[in-house]
């Protein structure tokens, strides 16, 4: 008899539990709902890790498990973010609009809102027209939809040309690097629509929601947490089934699987899609709670620092990118908001606010060289588990193949 | 003998000057004296017309004396002085015309003249008459150049007189070729200023079109009738491409000749300024919130008579169909436009093919950046499959170097010699280290080498910031390589960029040397295809591996210095062209030093093809040359120039 999914794989059982546990303890202790002994801002801090900790899921699927190292998508979910935030920009100065403009003599007639909202949007980069990309703003659905549409037709128009001339490894990389890059250098125009470099802001504030953000820090927060969930659940699924073994034999040795007669590039495809939208609605979810969104966020950097964390966490097994994106972007957040102490060396005082990417940079070579497995791999110390050894011997015929340690995951 | 002969010269000098004195410059200023006095712009003409129609060489003084505001008038009897100060409140006065000193007066006896800049501009052009033919060949220049700042038809005429005694060869021609300019302009005969046009054709100066385009302006008239003297450029049709109904519409409105036009706003502002107790033209307030009812209520008003009726179709068609539009010549003269249009656009043509030379030096010498960059990396990814994310750092490094290098040793030639090999040095040292301590150890896990050369990228930029700040550092270049090498006046080309592009040749040459002609090469070449074979062929791969990659970051340090020259030294210079080294790389083909020279020549030719089309915009340049290069490798993904066979393998 099939065992069930659940009972394949615990760890999505004691993974959900833990996530259910920490939201409710947030919750517990926060302002909006409980005896207020976290703040509003750390609240915020927590749910936007949440979404940084659903985009490293994603990118484990596409590079843990695919092998396609994806330096690109921050874009994706800095395109999430973007479409999100045009609705709430557009219609939070739709209500301050209507709220002025009924102060005057003459009822508005529409086309004179929408003319009053776009000087508003747009006065700041010299230019008062609604551009073609804006024309759904008005419709909170169709702008959900296009939180997923718009990252996922990006990512499959650019996986379809990057896969189908066959361009892997390292090339595929430094392409989408470049792709993020052509995205963000083209965002911080100012005609590109969306304000150039002053991005868009104000995005914390629900339009309509009278609440104050103590109460909407932990709708957010359970959003996050929601959505991580269903994530971490359909990524569960995805790699402990048949799929999962077929997109794993890409990673290892994608020849051999194209000669067993599968068709590669409609396997890679679908995660490299598929994993664009989970980072949209993660980009979704996180840039309200951030409140502003720039063409920065959307920097080659960043993408390079979500493979970071992956990486440091343990790629090749979904908890170990969760477990990465949280410690390394809490730990950033701590250190580079000057809470750290500082060390006195006596002739020089370490201050952790320029010591931190040192750190950092260096501790992730260390991890790279002396434990790929990254902090997931404590979890198989202490299960116990012990690969086989076998001297690392060579999976395949090339050198350029996997070694069996890393393979195995 | 000579004593006397001397004696009778300065006797003889004196009395010409005692008779110049009769008819020197204060019967002049005299005859003027009410103008002079009263210093007012509009009257003051005559005075500085008969002053520098005098031809004494003492005017000039006077006028330079004026324009200072040190010329004076002796109130008792009206006499005009240079003026020079004395003790306390006296100035002792001197004659223009003898240059003696006349005595020393009290402020209160006399009167200063104190010209207004209008009046002290026309003063100028005065002078420049004299000083055109001045024996100070500075002084020459000084008005020439005044000239051609501020072309006057008053000063044709002086110039012209001033061409034929003008000793300097290179005066001479600036003064033709002055004389020309003045004469498109101001020649009062239109033959001659043809012959000017046609003779100035062939010219690309700046100057050249600045004194042609005044004479094609036009301006957009309308009128019921064609004037008939008018010279007219055009007759446009309303609704036209030129001219659509609207812009002739606007037209008629701002010459009057139309009623204008009932805005949305005025609808509103009518609509506000005639609310009745809650309704509009009987419509209730409430209901004016779309654009018929407002159109509904206005016209109720608009019969009232209250406020101006609509423009109907109707009304718009019968003003465009009565009268004739049509752009005028601020020129009269229909021969001197008409050659100056040729001219024109004679030039225009010479114009464009320079400047298509002009973009082709300018992408030659992107490219040539692009490629000095780049060709670190030929080496390290290209011949060695290592992809180094520190490359950026690297580059940033050499220029860092350079620029301590610059501290220590002030001159600025002798600093650049010594930053060269010194950035070598650093930079050699540093890939050497990161070879044995990282990379040695993931040649098997490609991209994990690129995560990793990432990491040490983010730790030395922000060591690189710790240490040097944020602010961007300067790195001078010395001052033979100042300035640019100009060809004309739509042609230049700096020679910071022809040094750059020389170096880039330079390591282009030592790259094949080393490569094609040395055992270093040989044992890289031999190590990168079959390592097992070459070591087992006596070479040591590990050392060769050490050896190439230091090479390639030593490489990259030197393109640092020269990168540092021209951009700022900030730790995010390398970063900024990380991502376009490899991309030439890549377009050009991997392992092949000329794919890398192709690729940069694409990349960069392609950057100032677009930036041409949309030159306001470099950042949608770049961003529409990645696509490009995203597109391009679709149809070539193993580059320009690929390697072909068992060379080629992945």
């Amino acid at each position: 008899m099939e065992r069930s999914f659940i009972a394949k794989n615990p760890s999505v059982l004691v993974f959900l539990a833990i996530l259910s546990l920490f939201t409710i303890a947030v919750t517990v202790l926060s302002e909006g709902f409980g005896i207020g002994v976290i703040s509003t801002s750390f609240v915020k801090t927590l749910g936007k890790t949440l979404c940084l900790c659903l985009i490293a899921v994603a990118m484990d699927l596409v590079w843990g498990f695919t092998g396609i190292l994806s330096l690109g998508h921050f874009a994706f979910f800095g395109l999430g973010g973007y479409m999100i935030g045009m609705w709430l920009m557009y219609e939070r100065t739709r209500l301050i609009v209507v709220e002025s403009l009924s102060r005057a003599d003459i009822p508005p007639t529409p086309s004179e809102v929408v003319d009053a909202i776009g000087t508003q949007i747009f006065g700041v980069v010299g230019s008062s027209d609604f551009p073609l990309i804006w024309a759904f703003a008005d419709s909170l659905v169709l702008q959900l939809v296009l939180v997923v549409l718009v990252p996922g037709l990006l990512a499959l128009v650019f996986g379809w040309l990057a896969f189908r001339s066959r361009v892997t490894g390292v090339y595929l990389s430094i392409l989408t690097q470049a792709m993020t890059l052509a995205l963000a250098l083209y965002l911080f125009q100012n005609d590109s629509g969306l304000r150039g470099n002053n991005g868009l802001s104000g995005l914390q504030n629900l339009p309509g929601v009278t609440a104050s953000q103590d109460v909407v820090s932990i709708w957010f927060l359970w959003a996050s947490a929601l959505a991580l969930g269903l994530g971490y659940i359909l990524a569960a699924w995805i790699v402990s089934g048949k799929f999962g073994l077929v997109i794993r034999g890409i990673r290892d040795n994608e020849a051999r699987v194209r000669f067993l007669g599968y068709s590669v590039e409609v396997y890679k495809l679908a995660v490299f899609t598929l994993t664009a939208c989970i980072a949209a609605i993660a980009g979704a979810l996180y840039y309200p709670q951030a409140g502003i969104i720039n063409p920065e966020e959307i920097a080659p950097i960043a993408s390079i620092y979500l493979a970071v964390w992956v990486a440091i966490g343990g790629r090749g097994r979904l908890y170990g990118a969760v477990i990465g994106a949280a410690v390394v972007s809490l730990l950033s957040t701590w250190f580079t908001g000057g809470q750290a102490p500082d060390i006195s060396l006596g002739f020089y005082t370490i201050k952790w606010v320029d010591w931190w990417q040192v750190l950092l940079g260096v501790s992730f070579v260390l991890v790279t060289l002396f434990a790929p497995q990254g902090i997931g791999g404590l979890f198989d110390l202490w299960a116990n588990r012990r690969h086989p050894d076998r001297h690392g011997t060579n999976l395949g015929p090339d050198d350029s193949s996997l070694r069996e340690k890393e393979a195995l995951e | 003998m000579l004593r006397l002969f001397l004696a009778s010269l300065a006797i003889l000098c004196a009395c010409l000057t005692a008779n110049a004195q009769e008819t020197g410059l204060q019967p002049i200023l005299q005859a003027h004296q009410d103008i002079i006095a009263k210093s007012s712009r509009k009257t003051i003409g005559p005075a500085i017309d008969a002053i520098a129609a005098s031809d004494l060489p003492q005017a000039q003084v006077m006028l330079e004396t004026w324009a200072a505001k040190d010329m004076w008038m002796r109130k008792s009897d009206g006499l005009f002085f240079a003026g020079k100060k004395a003790e306390g409140r006296s100035y002792e006065l001197i004659d223009f015309d003898t240059g003696e000193v006349v005595g020393t007066y009290q402020k209160s006896d006399l009167k200063q003249l104190k010209p207004n800049s209008g009046i002290r501009a026309m003063i100028g052009t005065a002078l420049v008459t004299f000083q055109l033919t001045d024996p100070n060949r500075d002084k020459r220049l000084a008005a020439l150049q005044s000239i051609q700042r501020d072309p006057e038809a008053a000063l044709l005429a002086p110039l012209r007189a001033s061409i034929d005694g003008e000793p300097d060869a290179a005066l001479k021609a600036q003064k033709q070729r002055l004389e020309r300019l003045l004469s498109i302009g101001f020649d009062e005969d239109t033959t001659a200023r043809v012959a000017a046009i046609t003779d100035m054709s062939g010219d690309l100066g700046v100057d050249v079109r600045a004194a042609l385009n005044p004479l094609v302006v036009t301006t957009r008239q309308v009128a019921v009738e064609l004037p008939g003297n008018a010279n007219i450029a055009a007759i446009l049709k309303p609704g036209s491409e030129a001219l659509t109904r609207d812009a002739a519409y606007d037209l008629l409105v701002a010459n009057e000749l139309a009623a204008p036009r009932v805005s949305a706003d005025d609808i509103r502002a009518a609509l506000a300024a005639n609310i009745e107790g809650g309704r509009v033209g009987d419509v209730p307030v409430a209901q004016l919130d779309s654009d018929a009812k407002r159109v509904q209520a206005y016209s109720v008003l608009a019969e009232a008579g209250t406020v101006p009726a609509f423009i109907t179709p109707a009304d718009v068609d019968a003003a465009l169909g009565a009268h004739v539009f049509f752009e005028v010549f601020s020129e009269p003269s229909a021969e001197v436009t008409a050659a100056a249009e040729k001219a024109l656009e004679r030039i225009e043509l010479k114009v464009g093919l320079n400047q298509t030379l002009d973009l082709s030096l300018d992408a030659i010498s992107l490219a040539s950046i692009y490629f000095l960059a780049a060709i670190g990396l030929a080496i390290t990814f290209g011949v060695m499959g290592v992809i180094n994310m520190a490359h950026g750092e690297f580059i940033m490094m050499g220029a860092y170097t350079g620029y301590v290098v610059q501290q220590f040793i002030p001159d600025h030639t002798l600093s650049i010699i010594v930053a060269i090999p010194m950035a070598f040095a650093v930079t050699f040292a540093m890939g050497v280290a990161m070879e044995r301590l990282v990379i040695r150890w993931l040649y098997a896990r490609p991209l994990e080498t690129l995560l990793a050369t990432f990491g040490i990228s983010i730790a030395l930029q922000q060591l690189a910031k710790n240490i040097f700040g944020t602010q961007a550092r300067p790195l001078t270049a010395p001052g033979w390589l100042d300035g640019a090498w100009v060809l004309n006046d739509v042609v230049s080309i700096s020679y910071i960029r022809i040094a750059i592009f020389v170096l880039a040749m330079i390591f282009l040459g030592l790259f094949l040397y080393i490569m094609k002609r040395t055992r270093l090469g040989l044992e890289m070449r031999a190590v990168t295809q079959n390592p097992r074979m070459a070591g087992s062929m006596g070479i040591n791969p590990g050392r060769v591996n050490m050896l190439t990659f230091g090479l390639g970051s030593g490489i990259a340090g030197i393109a640092g210095v020269a990168i540092g020259l021209f951009a700022k030294v900030t730790s995010d210079l390398g970063s900024d062209y990380i991502v376009q080294s490899f991309m030439t790389v890549v377009v050009g083909g991997v392992g092949n030093i000329w794919g890398a020279l192709a690729g940069a020549g694409m990349i960069g030719g392609l950057q100032k093809g677009i930036e041409w089309m949309n030159p306001s915009n470099t950042l949608a340049a770049q961003t529409y040359m990645i696509v490009f290069i995203i597109i391009f490798i679709q149809f070539r993904p193993r580059g320009i120039i690929a390697l072909k066979g068992r060379a080629a393998g992945d």
